[in-house]
């Protein structure tokens, strides 16, 4: 067969909108329904964290606002003073439980992003040294990923909070906190990234563009970043995705098990460590709805992810 | 005359993809006699390997077979699916790949894998398998067969690999054999090794060869006729000898010309213009047209020329004939 | 007229060890297999040198070395009077100096534009690069307007225009091809040897040409050498070469290669096959294989000697 990579180069060059309308990548979204309905979640979701103060009803983290005569209203049940619905109910506090998941999101979001960026960053910069340079840099970063990878990622993010908490004054612990989280998760899943690259980097590196871009004097660093590191990048997308479901879920479990978000300002982990306390009580809403919000991001993330891989593998296609 | 072991008529294969259909073969026909090796040579693109894969009942999907037949000895296989074809291939049609190290399974040994074959598809005890296969690791060439039996693949050399999956296409003694670019991951002195045997073969035993390659050297040594195509049709299909030595499609004259052989002492090699279209745009009437130099105006028109309706041996409305090549 | 190009002594081992700890657990020593083994020749300004042989008979390493890509192990390539192990002067070498690839699928960054792999080598120099491409794509029978397309949007045959054109940019005058035409079809690969041939011309440039395609070899080179496991067994003009060869590995060689005009040819096909690099037969390295060998041929690697023009190692080449 001739190279049946782009049959479309001999067509009339449409714009870069309508190009990439047709590419490989869209038409392979376009003809799978669980990708399409998984980025519809993902993006409703998303958005509503993102313009959460403008679309909760309450804003949690104003204590003023709440009134702990409101605890425990059920679902649909109006506010005792002003007669609003909680369309979810209140948690304990009072909090209504549709403006916290909300608000609550934000933080998941944007802890997960950050978390996903700082592992991204340190794996990719370490896997093309190990991949690229080889010997003993290799042997040290891959070995320590080793070890790594021996302990869970909950584990190492519990000790890294642990450490990072014990080192931060106590005034400024729940300030802090969320930032220790994302350098916790960050720092326990660079692995992933700093593996797949240092495998695309051990593939390319060997290619005759390389060599080419050697034999003309560009120096090792430049052939990383402009030869190699873009051919990884594919490879990287993926990883972010489905790492990004993994964060998300890391942060709801520390949060759960009471080492992350604080009560004040709480996440969904928080969330549901808060509602599973009354989970046999009736409250049930203050655990389901959170926990419901928090398994439609992540699954929708991971069929994301998982589509994202098929479609950008050139063996499936 | 007696029947060909493979008749292939009028055979289309398609590919449907979101720009348009493919036509990766597109009328082909031709037959095979028991003890003959056929030919069949092109570029890359031409359908040459697509064919050997449609026989055998290999397409990967979305290719299909949409019109045409495939007969082996009078029967038509080309609607056969699952077991059918599973059973026909093996024991009636061998194959052979270009790399044997993907067509051997690495954790089994040689013996566990010739064997395996052998029972699957010829009622014999467990012991007369393995008899069978030290012939068969013998007959292909391979020294102290029943020692090396019980080996692993990557135990063998490049080489010796590619005559233990001669053997695995044989053992269940086909009719025909369809070797895809069987030499062309292997060394000059090893490919003559590997065209010797599978000559030996064929006369031997009387097996169907289809032997597709990109490799004219090959084609003039080993096959007896020969298929060239282009675009997925055939451009020519004659005795080997005849074809390269007084190509008529203008096609194959150039092709033969190209080669470093022919132009030997020249400073610059001859060469057609242009290159080979891609599927998705194949000229009107015949493909060759745009790039052939004897092209008038009727080879722009459809219906394209075919084997049948136009010169016996080439698909060309002005073929080129003896005479006029002596005077070129 | 001294030589463009000096190789001498040549050697280049790999280690092919297991790693360390394998080493240690299952005690077996370290490894090496030579790719090259003892190699020297030289290559006239404006001439086409071809080194050719089979699989891992060390021809791809020794272009290697000489294009800086690879170490050598022992002995040195000097290129215009320069040793290119020096450090410093030999930068300035280097820049004359450019490689073609074989697999014109692989020696293309897939991400970048055409324009920019084209003006690579004189970007990272930090040279004007403004209109080079289109003129250099112009030169290999390409369009100006390709410059700013994507590789995958070209055939094999045009690939390697495109890696032709990015060797010329740096106006070398020696460019290495490794295999430049056996990934492409017979009438492309006339289309990409017909070029170079005219660029050489217009140029002045220096081929070092590595194949194993006798044919090509014969219509390219002006001086072919041999190679086996590593070592070079014969060296002569083309002429010579192919019509008094004098080593049994070149004869053998010739005899197996196939042949337009040999149908149905019934040869005794040849024996064996190159033994493993790693353990290489003692003596002669072709003796297990060799019609003519005798006693002597397995106990001394035969030196090289002078018949008429042809350079052999061969105990008992006439």
């Amino acid at each position: 067969m001739s190279d049946p990579q782009n049959p479309a180069e001999t067509r009339p060059a449409p714009g870069r909108m309508a190009r990439a309308w047709q590419s490989d990548l869209a038409y392979s979204f376009r003809h799978s329904p669980v990708a399409m309905i998984s980025a519809l979640v993902v993006a409703v979701l998303v958005l509503s964290a993102v313009f959460a103060p403008w679309i909760a009803p309450h804003n949690p983290f104003d204590p003023g606002s709440l009134n702990l005569m409101n605890g425990f209203t059920p679902p649909g049940a109006p506010n005792a003073f002003t007669g609003d619905t909680f369309l979810l109910g209140t948690d304990d506090q009072g909090r209504d439980v549709f403006s916290t998941i909300l608000y609550g999101m934000r933080i998941s979001l944007f802890v997960g992003f950050s978390a996903v960026l700082l592992a991204m960053v340190i794996g990719v910069v370490l896997g093309l040294l190990a991949g690229y340079l080889g010997g003993w840099v290799e042997s040290v970063i891959m070995r320590t990923a080793d070890i790594q990878l021996t302990f869970p990622a909950i584990l190492v993010a519990m000790l890294i909070f642990g450490v990072a908490k014990g080192i931060t004054p106590p005034e400024y612990r729940d300030q802090m906190a969320i930032y220790v989280l994302i350098l916790a998760i960050g720092l326990s899943d660079w692995v992933q990234f700093a593996r797949v690259v240092r495998g695309a980097t051990l593939v390319e590196k060997n290619r005759d563009y390389v060599q080419a871009a050697r034999l003309v004097g560009r120096r090792p660093f430049s052939i990383m970043i402009r030869h190699i590191l873009p051919n990884a990048l594919n490879a990287v997308l993926v990883i972010a995705t489905i790492s990004l479901a993994l964060a998300i879920i890391a942060e709801a479990t520390l949060s759960f098990l009471g080492v992350g978000a604080p009560p004040t300002k709480p996440s969904l982990g928080t969330l549901i460590r808060i509602g599973q306390g009354y989970m046999f009580s009736g409250e049930w809403w203050i655990l389901l709805f959170p926990a419901l919000t928090l398994l439609a991001l992540a699954l929708s993330i991971n069929l994301l992810g998982d589509w994202l891989r098929d479609a950008l593998n050139p063996r499936l296609r | 005359m007696t029947q060909p072991v493979l008749s292939v008529r009028d055979l289309v294969v398609e590919i449907p993809t979101r720009h348009g259909i493919l036509r990766p073969v597109d009328g082909v026909s031709y037959d095979i006699a028991a003890g003959e090796i056929l030919g069949v040579v092109g570029e890359s693109g031409a359908g040459k390997s697509m064919t050997g894969n449609a026989v055998i009942g290999l397409l990967d999907r979305p290719a299909r077979i949409v019109s045409g037949q495939v007969l082996l000895k009078g029967e038509p296989i080309h609607h056969l699916k699952g077991a059918a074809l599973r059973k026909l291939r093996g024991r009636r049609m061998g194959m052979i790949f270009q790399d044997p190290l993907t067509s051997l399974n690495p954790l089994l040994t040689v013996g566990d894998q010739l064997t395996e074959t052998i029972l699957e598809h010829l009622d014999l005890s467990v012991k007369q398998a393995r008899e069978r296969a030290i012939a068969a690791l013998d007959e292909v060439g391979i020294p102290a067969a029943r020692q090396r039996i019980d080996s692993y693949p990557h135990e063998f050399s490049g080489g010796m690999r590619q005559r233990v999956v001669i053997a695995l296409a044989l053992c269940a003694e086909p009719e025909l054999i369809i070797a895809d670019e069987p030499t062309t991951a292997l060394d000059v002195s090893v490919q003559a090794q590997i065209i010797a045997l599978l000559r030996r073969l064929c006369r031997e035993r009387g097996v169907a060869v289809m032997l597709v390659t990109h490799d004219m050297g090959v084609i003039a040594e080993a096959a007896d006729r020969v298929a060239v195509m282009y675009a997925g049709r055939l451009a020519e299909l004659g005795p080997v000898r005849d074809v390269v030595t007084q190509a008529r499609h203008p096609y194959t004259a150039g092709l033969m010309a190209s080669t470093p052989v022919a132009s030997q002492g020249q400073k610059r090699l001859r060469q057609i213009p242009g290159a080979m279209p891609r599927l998705d745009a194949v000229p009107a009437g015949c493909a060759f047209n745009p790039r052939c130099e004897r092209a008038q105006s009727r080879c722009a028109q459809a219906p394209g020329p075919t084997l049948q309706t136009c010169d016996d041996r080439a698909a060309c409305w002005f073929p080129i004939t003896h005479e006029q090549e002596a005077a070129i | 007229m001294s030589a463009l190009i000096q190789v001498e002594n040549l050697i280049r081992d790999f280690d092919v060890s297991k790693p360390w700890l394998n080493r240690v657990i299952e005690r077996v020593p370290k490894a090496k297999l030579r790719a090259v083994a003892d190699v020297s020749f030289e290559i006239q300004e404006r001439s086409v040198y071809a080194l050719v042989g089979e699989s891992g008979s060390g021809k791809s390493t020794i272009g290697r070395i000489i294009a800086g890509l690879v170490g050598a192990s022992e002995g040195r390539v000097v290129i215009d009077g320069v040793d290119i192990a020096e450090q410093g002067s030999a930068d300035a070498v280097r820049s004359e100096l450019q490689m073609i690839f074989q697999d014109p699928y692989a020696s293309l960054n897939p991400r970048w534009k055409v324009r920019d792999i084209i003006a690579e080598p004189v970007a990272v120099r930090g040279g004007q690069i403004k209109g080079l491409a289109e003129r250099l794509l112009q030169q290999v029978g390409l369009s100006a307007s390709d410059a700013g397309k994507f590789p995958h949007e070209f055939s094999g045959g045009q690939r390697q225009r495109i890696c032709i054109a990015r060797a010329l940019a740096s106006n070398p005058k020696i460019i290495i091809c490794d295999e430049p035409t056996s990934a492409l079809d017979v009438s492309v690969q006339s289309q990409v040897l017909n070029l170079m041939t005219d660029l050489r011309e217009e140029m002045g440039l220096t081929y070092l040409f590595i194949s194993h395609d006798l044919t090509v070899v014969r219509h390219m080179a002006d001086r072919i050498g041999v190679l086996y496991l590593g070592s070079l067994v014969e060296e002569a003009p083309r002429d010579r070469l192919f019509d008094a060869p004098k080593h049994p590995y070149t004869r053998m060689l010739f005899d197996a290669a196939p042949r337009m005009d040999a149908f149905g040819r019934e040869v005794e096909p040849p024996k064996g096959e190159i033994p493993d690099a790693i353990n290489p037969p003692p003596g002669c390295p072709y003796h297990p294989r060799c019609p003519l060998a005798t006693q002597v041929c397995k106990e001394q690697h035969p030196a090289p000697r002078m018949i008429g023009e042809t350079r052999v190692r061969c105990h008992h080449a006439e």
